[in-house]
């Protein structure tokens, strides 16, 4: 799955991996060293949904934090194009992997993390007024957002910590597509939705593909993974080191 | 994106009697960034803040500030006046404890426009407006702006304490366990009103905490330290969810889940 093809212009190519390996080193457990990913070469398009497969444990979601630069590659690059060029991810500065997050990587994480007592109407406008957007442009875009994924208008005001699993993640799908980031990664968008719910994800995704957005995502439900994928990238199990 | 640091440290070293307190520290500070710096009792970061404040002096290295001019000035080589302008206008401190930077028999509205007047404001219908918008700002209710801080709750005081420090628009703040005293309710509130303050005014901080949930919904960047050492540091998720030093494992394997 590695590898230019022939036909591929690079400059729709927006995510490159080269030779990526990560481990983890259990300095608790008498320094025990689990590698998780070794030699993983992707590449992703604009446009272009992967869906990473594979059985449960074998790295998946271990390769996406990677790509988002919350785990720490080991060895190999994470060529990612953030402003016209491309830059590596594996080796850049705090503030450079911020600023990507910022303008060009969107991450769609399983639980939703925020600061209590906000509001979910200001955790999804918070994206674009930190774009520098006006409040009112935000919140009515965040408003829309909410909406469409079926968050009724008297829980936006609310702080999401007392919301069901599936409202949760619904907001915090919200606050991944808003931002419209040329990649997006997506960690199992659907897992606590209901068929309905689902289907407007499924909606929001091909949207998000046929405007240039680049997607990455762990999918265990078939029917959606087959709703969005262009390709399966597969990972294989490595050896416990000895 | 500029590449001139607001403050920076190299090798900073400092030892009460056999005990090491900071060795070998350096430390980097951009424009609008909040730093958390973590660590148990006794790591040495509350050390590291005074010494980057210039409130300590170091046994060796140094601490560089850039004021709004781009003019470097050696922190600790400055002139004691000059200092505690700093300290008066771009400089702002909070601290764990509220009374330490509050006036305890001085009313909320003064302990805010104390500040301004310091900076040289004299106008005190300004003063007071200006306080009260303050008073506002941290969720104090206006009708207090008269009352003496020894009637408010510690949560209360915490605020009134951080309304006096950001009145006078500071660049750099430092904030030494801001929460550190408070309930967990109250704590949750003050968290969102830093964020927001420190987001919307752009001030860099560098924001010393024994709580990485704090550091991890505050901070940019993170820095570990241990008996005075930095032993890891980078961005603030990445280090708290893939630590690579043993200690920093330990310190997040040891946080309970709620």
């Amino acid at each position: 799955m590695s590898g230019l093809r022939d036909d591929t212009p690079m400059s729709q190519v927006v995510l490159h991996t080269d030779a990526l390996d990560k481990s983890f080193t259990l300095h608790l457990q008498g320094g025990v060293r689990i590698p998780v990913l070794a030699g993983v070469g992707l590449d992703l398009q604009a446009g272009e949904c992967v869906v990473l497969s594979g059985p449960s444990g074998v790295g998946k979601s271990t390769l996406m934090r990677s790509l988002y630069g919350n785990y720490r590659a080991e060895a190999g690059r994470i060529l990612i194009r953030h402003h016209g060029a491309m830059v590596d991810l594996a080796s850049a500065d705090p503030r450079t992997i911020l600023a990507i997050r910022h303008e060009t990587l969107g991450y769609v994480s399983q639980f939703l993390r925020v600061v209590p007592r906000v509001p979910a109407l200001d955790v999804v406008a918070e994206v674009l007024i930190g774009r520098g957007a006006s409040q009112e442009a935000a919140r009515q875009a965040a408003t829309d957002l909410l909406l469409r994924l079926n968050i009724p208008r008297r829980l936006h005001g609310l702080p999401p910590a007392t919301f069901s699993g599936g409202e949760q993640q619904r907001v915090n799908l919200a606050r991944g597509f808003i931002g419209r980031h040329p990649v997006l990664l997506l960690d199992e968008p659907t897992a606590s939705l209901d068929a309905e719910n689902r289907s407007v994800v499924v909606a929001m995704i091909n949207e998000a593909k046929r405007s240039g957005i680049a997607i990455i995502a762990i999918c265990h439900d078939t029917d959606v993974r087959d709703a969005i994928a262009d390709r399966l990238f597969p990972l294989m199990p490595l050896q416990d080191a000895a | 994106m500029t590449d001139d640091t607001l403050l920076s440290a190299r090798g900073l070293s400092l030892s009460f009697g056999a005990n090491d307190a900071l060795v070998s520290v350096d430390v980097d500070l951009w424009p609008g960034e909040m730093l958390a710096v973590v660590g148990e009792s006794g790591s040495g970061k509350t050390t590291l803040l005074n010494v980057l404040s210039g409130r300590l002096v170091p046994d060796a290295g140094a601490v560089w500030y850039r004021d709004p001019a781009g003019k470097l000035h050696d922190v600790h080589a400055m002139p004691a006046p000059e200092l505690r302008t700093l300290h008066r206008s771009d400089w702002g401190f909070v601290h764990q404890d509220p009374k330490q930077n509050l006036r305890m028999n001085v009313t909320a509205g003064g302990n805010v426009g104390e500040r301004l007047m310091a900076q040289g404001a004299r106008h005190y219908g300004n003063i007071r407006e200006q306080a009260i918008d303050w008073l506002h700002q941290v969720e104090i209710d206006a009708n207090r702006v008269d009352d003496l801080p020894r009637t408010f709750s510690g949560g209360m005081l915490q605020r009134l304490q951080i309304a006096r420090t950001l009145v006078t628009h500071p660049r750099l703040v430092f904030m030494d366990e801001p929460t550190g005293s408070l309930d967990v309710s109250v704590q949750a509130r003050l968290l969102d009103l830093i964020r927001t303050l420190v987001t919307r005014l752009k001030i860099a901080a560098v924001l010393v905490t024994h709580d990485i949930g704090v550091a991890r919904l505050l901070a940019h960047r993170i820095m570990v330290m241990q008996r005075g050492r930095v032993v890891e540091t980078g961005l603030t998720d990445q280090v708290l969810d893939d630590p690579q030093h043993p200690y920093t494992q330990l310190l997040v394997s040891s946080v309970l889940q709620a």
